[in-house]
């Protein structure tokens, strides 16, 4: 059985499944690529408080059924119900499909390429679709420029796909097996997943840089990703820091939702980190059964050859020729294992992850506001204590001087405790918008998960219903 | 017990069967259970308790007698192996600490239904080999076994010491050796000399399935193991979920509790039907293939006889010894081969009448779970879809 062919037929029809999809959009597909003005008076100032676009389910194309049966008519209903989907203002239009990964290079400067393909009917957006090449370092050097500008305010940044030296490794050496060729799947799933939901998010979609990683042909390279760069090496220590400030700040927390949410997101986390790891193994063993019955059909059917009781033998390679065709129907499970269920379970344990942030970065703002404060008090003291000083020459000099400072100090006590009011209404804001998302998604995916343990038990009785005959038939 | 994977023929005046068994510390006491009408017994309806090394020892004794060189002896019942089922209950037992009360009460049951399977396959093993012995036209007229049935005290045969299980490795390796001799002398009789390339490589392969099949089986469980854990951990999200997905979590939880039961159940109907027919037939062709090398050895003893009777008549030197000596082995010869044309074909008919009756049974086992699986997919969809 060649495992390398088998794994190519699979993701040939993840390519033919989002083409299909692609149709749906626009008759005619057409690919432009090129330059957008940034200048463009359609795009809103970043923090705008209008209506956000109504929120759609993420169901990225990698997660159809590999098998063949899946035809475009589904395919297109489903479209069809996430657009029926929105309430109210703008409806949320929008598709990203990445794929092609190709190699471009050679040795260790060799990166993988990828074509991200943007369709939309949104009026934001300067072209129907758009088609690009972007390199992994792009989407990380996106992500970093969103995770800069907006977390430190409450809006919860979608994670990127993380990094892996060794599954990069192998790509870039030209290891043509296997292993690679998942890798570049899982990779390719996952920065489709990633983009989409950075696009879903009402304000993040609206942002000039997401614009230009969606539009421009040319993207300057986002050196700073990389791991062992001044800037990565920087990011390190930073997480340090922030690491040890979180455990010397305590927070008098005088609003009871923030405590309670911040209990049921630690919750949360803990359940899915101990659910991901548990739907890995299945994964794994799955993954061993699909082998296992593969082994045991070939020698069946070696058993079969050597039986000499001609109906007998003939039901033994029956026999084989069933298990050879469960064997692929486990690869097929552990595939949809895999790309619906664990692959979600990740993306949430990651976006938590980012949750919990924004609750940090709330917590530094109070903390900032507060030493804010403190130190307004010290000067306000001292500015009390000059009047007992006994130089009267230098005391006016000394009280202009110290008012100044209390003016300013006095303008970022208010500016701290607008902003800190401010990250709390996003927060709240930013919740409530991932829990609708987050149930959302979730529901999806199950279903769709029960639906392709449904599509195995079908096949699985329609195998053994065309054995037993044979089996009745020795004589 | 139910799970006779060979077809035997039931006959009323000997019928023999395992009607209860008592699993102990390190032993297991089978209650071996005879209704007869003949004759050599002293009541109708009988009961004795034996153990696992009394039956190793009556097959021993039929292995060993010559005057069953021409008979498939029907192979010895695998020893009962429950280390590995009470070292998973001692581990539980040992770590009751560290799990919470619905954990361990789960996982007490799961070993405890584990090892009850075991203790039925091997209850049902010992059973096979004495319903074989008491099909068999002329053992179940041994002597050794009339004892083994009725004998109503302790046999007092203890297991092998280690002087005596060195001479069996020493025999083991001369006959492994000879058969090797033996299996190289081509045979006149067509029939024989067919049986033995089928049964040399017919018993490879089935060792080969029933290691692979094994293998199969074991992933098959591992995998319902996981879906066992992901289970609880859907309930536990379920419970702690204050949005309306804890809905789906707990339905979802619930559902694969029951998924899980169905695979496992498959994983230890394949066992049944599939992994331990695939043993027993592992251990049938060894002793058809001891069969045939008993037949070529008396062959061989033959041939020289002959050669021996023409030195002698040459040399005109005991010429009536050398006589009698090659009529000795050529009846021997002869008897063997006749029974043991009968003994491989009736092989035949029972291998394949056993694989005809597994091999439904599994089919029709691994429909009614995908059914049953089915069910409960598609009724949990219809609720979860519903309230989407």
């Amino acid at each position: 059985m060649d495992l390398s062919k088998k794994t190519f037929h699979w993701m040939m029809t993840q390519r033919i499944c989002l083409q299909e999809t692609a149709c749906y959009t626009n008759a005619v597909t057409q690919e432009a690529t090129e330059e957008v003005s940034l200048d463009s008076p359609e795009r809103e100032p970043i923090l705008s408080d209008g209506p956000s676009p109504a929120i759609t389910p993420v169901t990225p194309t990698a997660m159809l059924t590999p098998r063949m049966g899946l035809g475009t008519a589904e395919m297109f209903e489903r479209s069809l119900d996430e657009i029926e989907e929105d309430d109210s203002g703008d409806t949320f239009d929008m598709h990203i499909a990445v794929s092609d990964p190709e190699k471009v290079g050679d040795g260790m400067n060799a990166y993988m390429g990828y074509k991200v393909t943007t369709k939309t009917s949104m009026t934001i957006f300067s072209k129907n679709e758009t088609t690009v090449r972007r390199r992994f370092s792009d989407f990380l050097g996106l992500h970093s420029k969103l995770a800069s500008r907006y977390l430190h305010i409450g809006y919860i940044v979608p994670p990127a796909p993380e990094k892996s030296i060794v599954g990069m490794t192998k790509v870039k050496v030209g290891k043509e097996d296997l292993s690679s060729a998942e890798f570049v799947e899982k990779r390719r799933s996952a920065l489709e997943r990633y983009l989409m939901r950075t696009v879903k998010h009402p304000i993040l979609l609206k942002d000039p840089d997401v614009m230009m990683f969606l539009e421009s042909s040319e993207l300057p390279r986002a050196v700073s990703t990389q791991a062992l760069s001044g800037a990565g090496i920087l990011r390190m220590v930073n997480k340090a820091a922030d690491a040890v400030n979180k455990m010397t700040i305590k927070m008098n927390e005088s609003d009871a939702w923030f405590e309670e949410k911040h209990q049921q997101f630690e919750n949360l986390d803990l359940q899915l980190r101990k659910l991901h790891a548990s739907v890995e193994c299945l994964v794994c063993h799955r993954k061993e059964l699909s082998v296992n019955t593969a082994s045991f059909a070939k020698s069946a059917a070696m058993l079969g050859n050597s039986e000499d009781h001609t109906a007998l033998s003939r039901a033994l390679s029956q026999l084989a020729e069933v298990e050879e065709k469960i064997d692929q129907l486990h690869q097929d499970q552990a595939y949809a294992d895999f790309y619906l269920f664990s692959e979600l379970l990740g993306d949430y344990v990651r976006l938590i992850t980012a949750v919990k942030g924004v609750f940090d970065h709330r917590m530094k703002t109070w903390s900032k506001w507060q030493d804010t404060q403190l130190l307004l008090q010290k000067k306000r003291e001292a500015e009390s204590k000059l009047q007992f000083a006994n130089k009267p020459d230098k005391l006016q000099q000394a009280q202009d001087e110290i008012k100044e400072e209390i003016e300013e100090l006095e303008g970022k006590v208010q500016q701290g405790e607008k902003d800190f009011e401010l990250i709390s209404k996003t927060i709240r804001k930013e919740v409530s918008r991932f829990e609708k998302e987050r149930v959302k998604d979730f529901k999806v995916v199950i279903i769709k998960y029960l639906e392709s343990l449904v599509q195995t038990q079908q096949q699985l009785i329609k195998y053994w219903e065309a054995f037993l005959p044979e089996a009745k038939a020795i004589a | 017990v139910s799970s006779v994977n060979v077809d035997l023929q039931t006959d009323a005046t000997l019928q023999v069967d395992i009607s209860d068994a008592l699993s102990e510390r390190d032993k297991v006491k089978f209650t071996v259970h005879t209704k007869s009408t003949l004759p050599n017994f002293k009541q109708n309806e009988f009961s004795v308790v034996r153990q696992h090394e009394e039956f190793i020892w009556l097959h021993d004794s039929f292995v060993e007698n010559e005057e069953y060189a021409g008979y498939i002896i029907p192979p010895a019942p695998p020893r009962p192996d429950f280390d590995a089922s009470r070292e998973k209950l001692q581990k539980l037992g040992e770590g009751e600490g560290s799990m919470t009360k619905e954990e361990f009460t789960k996982m007490k049951q799961e070993l405890e239904a584990e090892y009850l399977a075991i203790f039925k396959k091997t209850v049902a093993m010992h059973e096979v080999f004495l319903c074989r012995v008491a099909a068999h036209p002329v053992l179940r007229k041994d002597l050794n076994f009339h004892v083994f049935l009725e004998y109503n005290q302790d046999l007092s045969v203890r297991g092998k010491n280690k002087r005596e299980k060195m001479e069996d490795f020493f025999k083991n390796v001369v006959k492994s050796a000879d058969g090797v001799l033996v299996a190289g002398v081509k045979d006149v009789d067509d029939f024989f000399e067919h049986e033995k390339t089928f049964l040399l490589e017919y018993h490879n392969r089935v060792k080969d399935a029933s290691a692979k099949s094994d293998r199969m089986i074991r992933s098959h469980k591992s995998a319902a193991d996981d879906i066992n854990r992901i289970a609880s951990t859907l309930y536990t999200l379920g419970t702690q979920d204050s949005t309306d997905v804890c809905k789906f979590f707990l339905k979802v939880s619930e559902l694969f509790e029951k998924t899980r039961k169905i695979e496992a159940r498959v994983a230890a109907d394949e066992d049944l039907k599939l992994a331990d027919l695939l043993k027993y037939y592992l251990r049938e062709s060894q002793a058809a293939k001891d069969l045939l090398y008993r037949r070529g050895r008396a062959l061989v003893d033959y041939e020289n006889a002959n050669k021996a009777l023409d030195r002698a008549r040459a040399k005109n030197k005991d010429v009536l010894q050398a006589e009698t000596s090659q009529q000795v082995c050529c009846q021997k010869f002869e008897k063997i081969s006749e029974s043991a044309k009968q003994e491989l074909i009736d092989f035949k008919t029972r291998r394949v009448a056993a694989f005809r009756k597994n091999l439904v049974e599994l089919a029709e086992l691994e429909l009614k779970h995908a059914k049953g699986n089915l069910q409960l997919l598609q009724s949990c969809l219809g609720v979860l879809k519903g309230d989407t």
